[in-house]
């Protein structure tokens, strides 16, 4: 949840400058045709009154119908012709609004592949993805819509006084006296309606959250037997509702009722103060009546574009800061001239990974933490070495595998690849040489087969069965209805935890990576499963450096060099055997993790 | 025949809903009724005063203007005096602009009422829904359910039904004042019609399938961004940012396009509205014009009748709109009747509140969940009352079934035993009253999105700070509460912090021991912490509640060990059953665990040949 005092910002020109360099020019040219479409489109409306009071004055009190035709024609063409710029107006309008949509999400999409995982852990999915899908939807209206409308309504409405005023000065000037007042009118309501609106929005918010919880909570509701309170608080908040949009809709029903009556007030200064030229000139009354009360919905809009601006400014500060946001980890221009970079690799004067990894001397901390989790850190880890980090979850597990990754680079030290600094090579050229399993496996939307190849587009059929028989997932993929073309659901949830799992292994040795990265799940599957993933461990790590963030023993206990981390630092090292003989914490944890599978493997 | 049943059930269930709304809706349908009545007048004020105040014609009208006129002096009088005229234009707008604003209030307050009667039927509802529904359905879906399709109702009936009501009175009237002055320019301006009708309705039908088309493509869209954000990690992994940029590259470019194509499909429907429109007006101005002329219509008829048609142009092309959108409430309120019609948890009707202090039997149950096989055979066995059974066994072993129960989250079917509290069979004892009386934690710990304190005492909200903090401390919760900056106001969740496992757990144990209740199950819960603090949490219960009868289920034989009577399960059957003592040598499951967990040292390391 962002914080609040962000909805108070409030930037030059509302924020518009800061985002204009992102836009690039594209649009200065499309927004000036949609202004120049709009200014033509009303002046056929001003035109129209104009029109009417000639078929007034000429045919009525004239008493003649000679020109009907040509008035006729004159009358069709001015529609059509409006019609047409309208037209024109208002597809230009929407084709800016969805393109300006379009080229934000790119560029912050873009920009999201850049940034590095601090930004991911400091906010939540939801956070940024409405940065991305919300905001990027609220500045295209406002570059579009609000353009739009706020031009033509000024043309309509400027265009209207200069006709009145041509036409009578003084009655014009009469009727135009009621404009101060209600822009004065309207500023005031305005203030007000955007802070009701955005009580309504927060309460709705409320009771959206409401039910997630009454239905995802439902089994402790029922076990601690709370239905009652539950229900009570969740009839607070839409009583809560009920008044705030009863409010609301007052205010807002006060402020269409200003406006109806602002354009009686119209009509009756000209029956009062031009109702004499009915005799003589009623045409220009009729005009005059015309202007009187179709003067005000143009006023109402202008100041609605105007809160517009206010409100939209929230929604480009966030987005600039997004696009703003530096990355932790950046390649140095020398590297992408090399290298080339996320984008546009240069996959030619990449060179050929071995896979040894040595640890200089490193220490670091979390960019978003104060205390130093590794304090001058040295450890060699040659090609084809199985390492294995335990410890209690929440113990820091993750920070060599992400320093390792150069998911973050350390704060002091480094950390050598084939004996070269990480950071004189490409992020790409190192993640494209690791192949890296989650502890939660995360597939992708897709068939089976596009979520295998995603490491590795490239590979053939016969690699895929290959693997699958690797990893012993050939069965799994046997028993699903349309084999490798089965939709996997979002985040692959058709599929089971067991069955996730052994295809995000073959789809990192798919990759067939140096280095191999892998959190093994704590999640318990069925017994055959556990056994077949057990040994699709043992098969993958071997003739590769591996990293593993062991849960199970048979991991542990064969790894070449295991790392024990206790509150975020590693505190023992050594083989399996060198640990246990010496008794500490390593020992503790064994135990507690034996007793566990083998308690596990009884009751099963 | 079966379309039709339905349709009557959901209307029925609709006017349910419409409980309390009903007579502010009437209110609604009122003002906007003598609105339009409102906006009729003021055009004859203004033909009066051209024709009869300024005109010097005969005033032909109704006999009440008329007399009205002769009050204020007459038709001369109020020509040399045109400010009266004004006024009475003022007066007029006074009342319109008052019946507008209560139109829009009551049209609010009545829908926000409804939507409120809604939402709260759902939610009281959806909480008394039995267990088995909740296993069923998709939280996402229910939820849609209580949210999107709800804003369908509430639109169909405060925009839809009532702007309708309005527009229909709207067009009535003028069709009336209009046919009073002159019936053959009527029949012209009404011409056009429903062609305008027709345009728009069709329009909107397909146009529709394009909208529907845009918002999947959205949908999609969105979609990947969420998943390019939540596996973040695979993707630099594996080094795919530019597969996943060019990806959503094209379907940003893709769905653009599509809004595009709308785009331009919707600005030819506009701009041939606004022919369509302006050439109903034209009509009007040329015949007008030729009658005026030919002496079958004075001017100020001719004004009146021209703001009655352009009064007349925007409801006429708002309801097409109206009318093709109103299909979306059928299909809403059948999504929201499916859960109405949901059958809620009851009580046998002569459920009692009995005593929840006696033995607990379980008597031959068996139980199977529906469609699939038995998960508990033949489950028997007394538990006296104030004493500690520990429960040991497997995945599948159905030890969690039996919790539920006796905790009615399942109801058991008649024939397939019975359990019994101090006696009294379960489905004779009211279930809010029983599960009052058990103390649950869940394997699963559940927090609500409120404060610490508001979570801990949320079965008792009278609890005092220092009761709710010997809850905690008897959890082992306290110290940990109190390092917080905001201790016991911390708020939980989403906007809040985020507890860990074992703290949430810790949580869920302190809210259980502050509902203090005669009986208490901790399913599998105590092994989320870890031993020491496991050990602790028993000794304080035991201090706490001595009184109370307690089922502990663990894979821990500590935590076990000091039950009165021991029930290992397998297979949904009671394979051993006894004392710690009784157990660890009786050559069964227990023993053998028994042995892996309290083993030497040695054998455990020769386990793995180190």
């Amino acid at each position: 949840m962002e914080p609040k005092t962000e909805d108070k910002s409030s930037l030059p020109f509302f924020g518009i400058p800061k985002l204009l360099p992102y836009l690039k020019g594209h649009y200065r040219w499309p927004i000036l045709q949609m202004v120049f479409f709009g200014i033509l489109g009303s002046a056929m409306d001003i035109f129209q009154p104009v029109l009417q009071r000639f078929a007034l004055n000429h045919f009525v009190s004239g008493g003649t119908l000679d020109v009907l035709p040509w008035f006729i024609l004159i009358y069709v063409t001015v529609i059509v012709f409006s019609a047409g710029m309208n037209y024109l107006n208002a597809y230009l309008a929407l084709k800016i609004e969805v393109s300006v949509d379009r080229d934000l999400r790119g560029l912050a999409f873009t920009h999201l592949q850049t940034l590095s995982f601090s930004y991911f852990n400091q906010n939540s999915v939801g956070y940024i993805h409405s940065r991305v899908m919300s905001d990027t939807s609220r500045i295209g209206v406002l570059f579009s819509w609000s353009i739009a409308e706020g031009t033509w309504q000024s043309a309509y409405l400027f265009g209207a006084i200069i006709v009145m005023l041509v036409i009578n000065a003084r009655l014009a000037l009469l009727v135009m006296l009621i404009l101060p007042l209600i822009v004065l009118l309207f500023s005031l309501f305005q203030a007000k309606l955007i802070r009701v609106n955005r009580q309504v929005r927060e309460i709705n918010s409320k009771i959206t959250s409401d039910f997630n919880e009454g239905i995802t909570g439902a089994k402790t509701i029922k076990t601690l037997a709370i239905e009652e309170i539950m229900e009570q608080d969740f009839v607070k908040d839409t009583s809560d509702m009920r008044r705030t949009a009863t409010r609301a809709s007052r205010l807002r029903g006060l402020f269409a009722s200003t406006i109806t009556m602002a354009s009686s007030m119209g009509l009756a200064i000209v029956l009062w103060k031009g109702g004499i030229l009915a005799a003589e000139d009623v045409g220009t009354f009729s005009l005059f009546m015309s202007y009187a009360q179709g003067m005000m919905e143009p006023v109402r809009w202008i100041i609605d574009c105007i809160s517009d601006l206010v409100t939209t400014q929230v929604n480009i500060e966030r987005l600039t800061r997004l696009l703003e946001t530096r990355s932790d980890v950046t390649d140095t221009p020398e590297v992408i001239e090399k290298y080339g970079d996320s984008f546009e690799p240069k996959k030619e004067n990449w060179e050929e990974i071995r896979g040894d990894i040595v640890f200089d001397d490193v220490s670091f901390r979390y960019p978003d933490g104060d205390e130093m989790v590794l304090e001058h850190f040295n450890l060699n880890i040659p090609f084809g070495t199985n390492l294995a980090i335990v410890g209690e979850t929440g113990a820091g597990k993750s920070t060599l595998v992400n320093l390792v990754c150069r998911f973050y680079e350390p704060t002091e030290g480094r950390v050598l690849i084939d004996g070269r600094d990480a950071r004189e090579r490409s992020q790409l050229w190192l993640h494209s040489a690791i192949g890296y399993v989650l502890q939660t496996p995360h597939l992708f939307s897709g068939t089976v087969r596009e979520n295998l190849l995603y490491g590795n587009p490239g590979a053939t059929e016969a690699d895929i069965q290959r693997v699958l028989e690797l990893v012993s997932a050939t069965d799994v993929v046997d028993h699903l209805e349309k084999g490798l073309d089965t939709d996997v659901g979002e985040g692959g949830d058709l599929l089971s935890t067991g069955e996730k799992q052994l295809l995000s292994f073959a789809r990192a040795i798919l990759t067939d990576p140096k280095l191999l990265v892998l959190d093994e799940a704590t999640s318990s599957v069925d017994t055959i499963t556990e056994q077949k993933i057990q040994a699709a461990i043992e098969t993958i790590i071997k003739g590769r450096t591996s990293i593993v963030i062991a849960h199970r023993l048979s991991t542990v206990v064969n790894a070449d060099c295991i790392l024990v981390v206790r509150n975020g630092k590693i505190v023992e090292q050594g083989t399996h055997r060198e640990l246990l003989s010496r008794g500490g914490y390593y020992k503790e944890l064994f135990t507690r993790q034996y007793e566990d599978e083998a308690t596990r493997a009884v009751l099963t | 025949m079966n379309k039709n049943k339905n349709t009557k059930k959901n209307m029925k269930l609709l006017g349910r809903f419409l409980k309390g709304s009903r007579f502010l809706f009437l209110m609604t349908v009122l003002a906007a009724g003598v609105m339009a009545l409102a906006d009729m007048i003021n055009p004859q004020i203004i033909r009066i005063t051209i024709d009869n105040c300024l005109g010097g014609k005969e005033y032909t009208g109704s006999a009440f203007a008329r007399q009205l006129a002769e009050h204020f002096g007459g038709f001369a009088y109020l020509g040399q005096h045109l400010w009266i005229m004004a006024a009475a234009i003022l007066v007029v707008s006074a009342f319109k602009v008052l019946c507008q604003y209560l139109f829009r209030v009551c049209n609010t307050k009545a829908a926000e009422t409804l939507v409120k009667t809604m939402r709260d039927s759902l939610f009281s509802h959806i909480e008394r829904l039995p267990f088995a529904w909740h296993g069923q359905n998709r939280t996402g879906d229910i939820i849609q359910r209580c949210t999107s399709d709800i804003d369908t109702m509430k639109n169909f009936v405060s925009e839809q039904l009532t702007q309708i009501f309005r527009i229909v009175i709207l067009l009535v009237l003028s069709l009336f004042f209009m046919l009073s002055m002159n019936p053959l320019l009527t029949l012209i301006a009404f011409i056009p019609v429903p062609f305008i009708i027709g345009y728009s309705l069709r329009f909107h039908k397909k146009i529709g399938e394009g909208f529907l088309d845009a918002d999947e493509n959205e949908g999609k869209l969105s979609a990947m961004a969420q998943e390019n954000l939540t596996g973040v990690r695979v993707v630099r992994a594996f080094g795919r940012e530019r597969y996943e940029l060019d990806r959503f590259s094209e379907q940003n470019e893709y769905y653009t396009s599509l809004w595009v194509r709308l785009g331009r499909i919707m600005s030819r429907f506009w701009s041939t509205s606004d022919i369509l429109s302006g050439l109903q007006l034209m009509l009007v101005i040329v015949f007008g014009c030729v009658f005026c002329v030919r002496g079958k219509m004075t001017s100020g008829a001719y004004i009146a009748f021209l703001s009655y048609t352009s009064m007349m142009i925007w409801p006429i092309r708002m309801l097409g709109r109206m009318i093709s959108e109103m299909s979306k409430a059928g299909v809403s309120i059948e999504r929201i009747a499916f859960i109405m019609e949901a059958e809620e948890e009851k009580d046998e009707p002569d459920a009692s509140e009995a005593d929840m202090h006696g033995d607990i039997r379980f008597e031959h149950v068996s139980f199977a969940f529906e469609g699939s096989s038995e998960v508990l055979h033949d489950i028997d066995f007394t538990m006296p009352r104030g004493t500690t059974l520990g429960i040991l066994g497997g995945t599948g072993s159905g030890k969690s079934t039996v919790i539920a129960l006796l905790d009615k989250l399942y109801p058991l079917p008649e024939g397939c035993g019975r359990i019994t509290i101090g006696g009294t069979d379960l489905s004779r004892i009211k279930t809010a009253h029983l599960r009052k009386n058990i103390g649950m934690v869940l394997q699963e710990p559940y927090l609500f999105s409120r404060s610490l304190k508001d979570n801990l005492a949320i079965t008792n909200p009278a609890l005092t700070l220092e009761e709710i903090r010997e809850a905690a401390r008897a959890a082992c919760l306290d110290d940990t509460v109190m390092e917080f900056t905001k201790g016991y106001d911390t708020f939980v969740g989403e906007r809040g912090v985020t507890l860990s496992g074992g703290q949430k757990q810790r949580a869920a144990i302190a809210r259980t021991i502050a509902q203090n209740a005669p009986i208490m199950i901790f399913d599998d819960s105590l092994s989320a912490v870890d031993t020491e603090t496991d050990a602790k949490i028993r000794k304080a219960l035991e201090a706490r509640f001595g009184s109370a009868s307690i089922i502990l289920i663990s894979h821990r034989i500590t935590t076990l060990s000091k039950a009165d009577q021991i029930l290992v399960l397998e297979k949904g059957r009671i394979a051993e059953r006894g004392t710690h003592d009784e157990l660890k040598a009786a050559g069964g499951l227990y023993q053998r665990i028994y042995e892996i967990q309290s083993g030497q040292q040695a054998e455990k390391e020769a386990a793995y040949g180190a």
